[in-house]
């Protein structure tokens, strides 16, 4: 009786637009992320630690090796970029490990029995990357001014430098959550980040540029998505480097990959649980 | 929606419902073609030894899982063609610990309420409501991490409530609590079929619990029912002053001691560890 008079307040949630549910329910995934970074500011603090080695000691070495020729810049000005690249890749590729660790305390089971579109939890995930990535950024800028490597600091550089780290963060952490829900276990999980990371790494133009690669290196940084990062990273803090991609090559290919990515995330999302 | 509430008594229209309900793993048969009824309002427990099929006959009707032929409804709405409308109308707590250690009472709650789609205008009354009613007002703003086992199952079952669900799935909900926080549950639980006339489905291994709670159980065995009605009923059935345990024993053919593979021990004792 009751049973079927009640008023259903879930059907008349249900009939706002769904794009502005979608955009709702990411932020909310990402905001619940926030809360945890914003808890423990220590981890902010370590990452730190990681650029400051590649550019303090890396970069001032590799700067007197005359064989690197930056296209006319100086090399620490040329690694900076590479650098924030980097770090925002190895923030990303272990982001994977969280669908693992809630599947494993079942707080994804939960997540996925909410009427939640599952690549709003995905990309809400990826979101969270990409503020970390920022703080990279800032970090990055921040070692940059304090040994005087040349870059270009106007706004709108660094507004697009923080676009495309973003992009970069969300691409590289859904590709990681995508490998984990295919892996299942923490371990197996641990072991491929590991193996992943350093190709992506050297087989982009993040320490040295493509020109000095061998042929078959330089086919293999040509379809990682790193270089397309690095790349717009680049000319966005340094300028133009020969050889460079537009922006809106580096722009599209980030873009049409990480749509891919957080389409196929959220399909193997669910199998995780099963 | 319907009219005829007066003339004849209301037609009882199922909370669940499964109609030849299957799911195989590879050659296993988990849930073997399954036709299961639930009333709504009913305190439903279901029951049966690890490896039943009691999981994954859970798992399809919260949409996680596919069956592999057959469906069910679920508040009226089909597993397979309205899975998100099952969603927005259920709840599910599952067996482990699935509030989130990092975050408050109050941001696990947040959390829901925006992911459930519940307005803004709406939502801080209703967690605030939840809070209220599961008693954590208190604790509202501290890390759940610190919380007590009870406190988190609390939690738990109002992070599932929010929507105002009218099937509640519950996974073992007190396992791993001491007495007293098991009662509290045990209230909870009671008082939200008393005022909303929500349906409760649980799985248990608690005999004793499912006697005393339960209006109905069913009891699985090789992804079967074999036995259903209420507690009582089946006592009788088996013999007079019989235990529920011994009826589970009639009708699985397993007495609860030998119950329990290394894999499910280690669960249970983890979420309990956790818990405690």
């Amino acid at each position: 009786m009751a049973y079927e008079e009640r008023a259903e307040p879930q059907a008349a949630w249900a009939e706002s637009s769904p794009v502005v549910a979608f955009w709702r329910q990411t932020v909310a995934v990402a905001a619940a992320e926030l809360h945890k970074l914003r808890r423990d500011p220590w981890e902010l603090l370590t990452r730190a630690v990681q650029p400051a080695l590649w550019l303090l000691i890396f970069g001032e070495v590799f700067a007197r090796v005359h064989g690197i020729t930056a296209g006319g810049v100086s090399y620490l000005s040329f690694l900076a970029p590479g650098v924030l690249a980097q770090s925002t890749l190895f923030i990303a590729i272990f982001y994977g490990i969280i669908v693992i660790w809630e599947r494993d305390l079942g707080i994804l089971q939960k997540l996925l029995v909410t009427p939640a579109a599952r690549a709003a939890l995905v990309l809400g995930k990826g979101l969270s990357a990409s503020v970390r990535g920022l703080a990279q950024a800032l970090i990055v800028y921040a070692l940059a001014a304090v040994i005087r490597v040349p870059l270009h600091f106007g706004i709108v550089s660094i507004i697009g430098v923080f676009v495309f780290v973003s992009l970069g963060a969300v691409l590289f952490s859904t590709f990681s959550l995508t490998i984990a829900c295919l892996l299942k276990t923490r371990e197996r999980f641990m072991g491929i980040g590991q193996v992943l990371t350093m190709p992506l790494f050297f087989a982009s133009n993040a320490i040295y540029p493509l020109a000095l690669m061998p042929r078959w290196l330089r086919a293999v940084a040509d379809v990682n998505p790193l270089t397309y990062l690095v790349d717009a990273l680049r000319t966005l803090m340094v300028g133009k480097v020969p050889g460079a991609f537009s922006l809106g090559v580096d722009f599209g290919v980030l873009t049409l990959l990480t749509i891919a990515m957080v389409m196929l995330a959220s399909r193997l999302y669910p199998k995780v649980v099963s | 929606m319907s009219s005829d509430t007066e003339a004849r008594p209301a037609p009882v229209k199922a909370a669940i419902e499964t109609t030849r309900l299957s799911r195989q793993f590879g050659k296993l048969t988990a849930v073997d073609s399954l036709d299961l009824s639930v009333p709504p309002g009913t305190l439903f427990g279901l029951l049966g030894p690890n490896g039943a099929g009691k999981s994954t006959l859970i798992k399809m009707l919260i949409t996680l899982l596919p069956p592999t032929s057959g469906t069910a409804t679920v508040a009226g709405c089909d597993i397979r063609r309205q899975a998100v409308a099952v969603r927005r109308r259920i709840g599910y707590v599952p067996q482990l610990l699935s509030a989130d250690g990092a975050l408050t009472g109050r941001e696990n709650l947040e959390l829901f309420a925006k992911l459930y789609g519940i307005p803004r205008r709406e939502r801080a009354q209703r967690i605030d409501q939840v809070l209220t009613v599961m008693k954590l007002e208190e604790v509202a703003h501290t890390l759940v991490q610190r919380y007590s086992g009870g406190m988190i199952r609390r939690l738990e079952i109002g992070q599932s409530l929010l929507h105002e669900p009218r099937v509640l799935f519950l996974d073992e909900p007190t396992v791993g609590l001491d007495p007293l926080a098991r009662q509290a549950v045990w209230e909870r639980l009671h008082a939200l079929r008393d005022t909303h006339g929500i349906t409760l489905f649980m799985t248990t291994h608690d005999m004793e619990e499912a006697d005393k709670l339960c209006e109905a159980v069913a009891i699985m065995n090789r992804g079967r029912v074999v036995a259903m009605g209420a507690p009582n009923e089946l006592k009788a059935r088996v013999r007079s002053g019989a235990s529920l345990g011994d009826v589970f024993a009639h009708f699985s053919g397993e007495s609860l001691e030998q119950e329990g593979d290394y894999r499910g021990i280690r669960g249970t004792r983890r979420t309990a560890s956790r818990l405690g």
